[in-house]
């Protein structure tokens, strides 16, 4: 079997009814998908499959043999981050972590296929997502930040207008 | 993980049925969202698995009169039939979340085994109300027959398409239940057909779909109906309802489900 991840082809060696998610993790190295219910449940393992957001923990990779999948970690790097890594930062989105990478692929999926700033919209789009640490609001607030075409100063952290009892942290 | 010993991915609908056999020893993995974690989970050790995603069987047709769903279809795509059939429709939006709308099938979704936490066979609801007609190889070759048949039978099956009469209206009412997904923790679907009949069907209820026939013969009054669906099904409990709660929900939902079809005629 073969798949192209974030752009480089790769030979599978795993077993057809591996899920994609232990490929990534186990046989290529590939960690931003986490293993998190290894049900379909929280939505941690998400990746994008030919550009749709997909559980890797759900597939079998015999199934997606040939596909393209991409993760977080081609979506951009350090010193050059994706507009919605960015969004995220400064809007502090992220806590403990463990569903950021899910977050980022499936907010970036809803924004690509033109997606709004309308926040039931967002909603509706991750919410597949669970966020143990319930930052929701954050959340929603990058990705409503890049839907509306917001440039991030990194440096600061946004005030959320969905959490008025609290100011911006400097 | 156990793993398989034999993998087959069909590339038609023949090969398919083919690969299939009498269905003895098969795993059917269509979408992979209900049997991929009971691989994972153990729950599951096939010896022969069997991958539909490339079988062609992602269809859907519409002549005008009889709507014809591939099992393979994505349950999204059920959102196409919005004008048509809002009922199935609505029920498709229901599942899940976006992604797993995306991922798993209308087979898949009928074709599900009764699970003690979670009811599943969201469209099974919508389904039995239109009367569908569920065509399938196995053992004796393929066959069509009503979809209320098949269901008692479906594991031993391939599911290969289903195909209903369009509907002159239809309603869909489910029980709001917050939590961090959208299961169908109970829903009525009701359908009245060209020829002014009133077909009413549940799920989330305790084994799999069930047509609500006292309901129906009861539709003309919505409160009696109510009354009448809790003597069609036998109601469960599972981790996201009691069947305490679900008996005092099914009559609401009919009547909701009544009073949307009138609305609609």
């Amino acid at each position: 079997m073969n798949l192209t991840v974030n752009g480089v082809a790769r030979e599978i060696e795993s077993a057809p009814l591996t899920t994609l998610l232990d490929v990534l993790r186990e046989e290529l190295g590939v960690t931003s998908p986490k293993a998190g219910c290894e049900q379909g449940g929280c939505g941690a393992c998400t990746v994008l499959v030919d550009g749709e957001p997909q559980r890797a923990c759900l597939t079998a990779v015999g199934a997606i043999d040939g596909a393209e999948v991409a993760t977080v970690e081609g979506m951009g790097a350090v010193e050059s981050l994706s507009a919605i890594q960015q969004a995220f930062t400064h809007h502090y989105a992220a806590q403990c972590g463990f569903c950021t990478s899910g977050m980022l692929v499936a907010a970036d999926a809803y924004l690509q296929r033109g997606g709004t700033d309308d926040r039931e919209a967002i909603q509706e789009a991750l919410a597949g997502h669970v966020c143990r640490c319930t930052g929701y609001v954050k959340i929603i607030d990058a990705v409503a930040a890049v839907a509306r075409g917001d440039e991030f100063d990194l440096t600061v952290t946004a005030a959320s207008p969905g959490m008025t009892n609290l100011g911006g942290v400097q | 993980m156990t793993q398989a010993t034999e993998v087959l991915s069909p590339t038609s609908a023949d090969e398919a049925v083919a690969q299939f056999g009498d269905g003895s020893g098969v795993t059917v993995i269509g979408g992979g969202t209900i049997v991929v974690p009971e691989i994972t989970y153990g729950r599951r050790s096939p010896t022969k698995a069997l991958l539909l995603g490339r079988a062609g069987l992602d269809t859907l047709s519409f002549d005008g009169a009889t709507v014809t769903v591939g099992a393979g279809l994505p349950v999204h795509r059920l959102s196409e039939l919005a004008q048509d059939v809002e009922a199935l429709a609505q029920c498709a939006l229901n599942v899940a979340d976006y992604e797993i709308r995306r991922q798993g099938t209308v087979g898949g979704n009928v074709c599900a085994g009764a699970a003690e936490d979670a009811p599943r066979g969201d469209l099974q609801g919508p389904f039995l109300a239109l009367e569908a007609t569920a065509r399938s190889a196995g053992a004796g070759g393929e066959t069509s027959e009503p979809l209320e048949n098949f269901l008692a039978h479906r594991e031993d099956r391939l599911l290969l398409e289903l195909a209903f009469e369009k509907p002159g209206a239809s309603a869909f009412a489910a029980l709001e239940y917050p939590h961090t997904h959208e299961y169908t923790v109970l829903a009525v679907t009701g359908v009245r057909t060209q020829g002014g009949e009133t077909r009413l069907a549940a799920t989330g209820v305790a084994g799999h779909g069930t047509r609500l026939r006292s309901a129906e013969a009861a539709a003309s009054d919505p409160e009696a109906a109510g009354k009448a669906s809790l003597g069609d099904v036998t109601l469960g409990d599972d981790a996201l309802a009691s069947a305490w709660y679900r008996e005092r929900a099914l009559p609401v939902l009919v009547r909701r489900v009544l009073a949307k079809l009138g609305e609609a005629a």
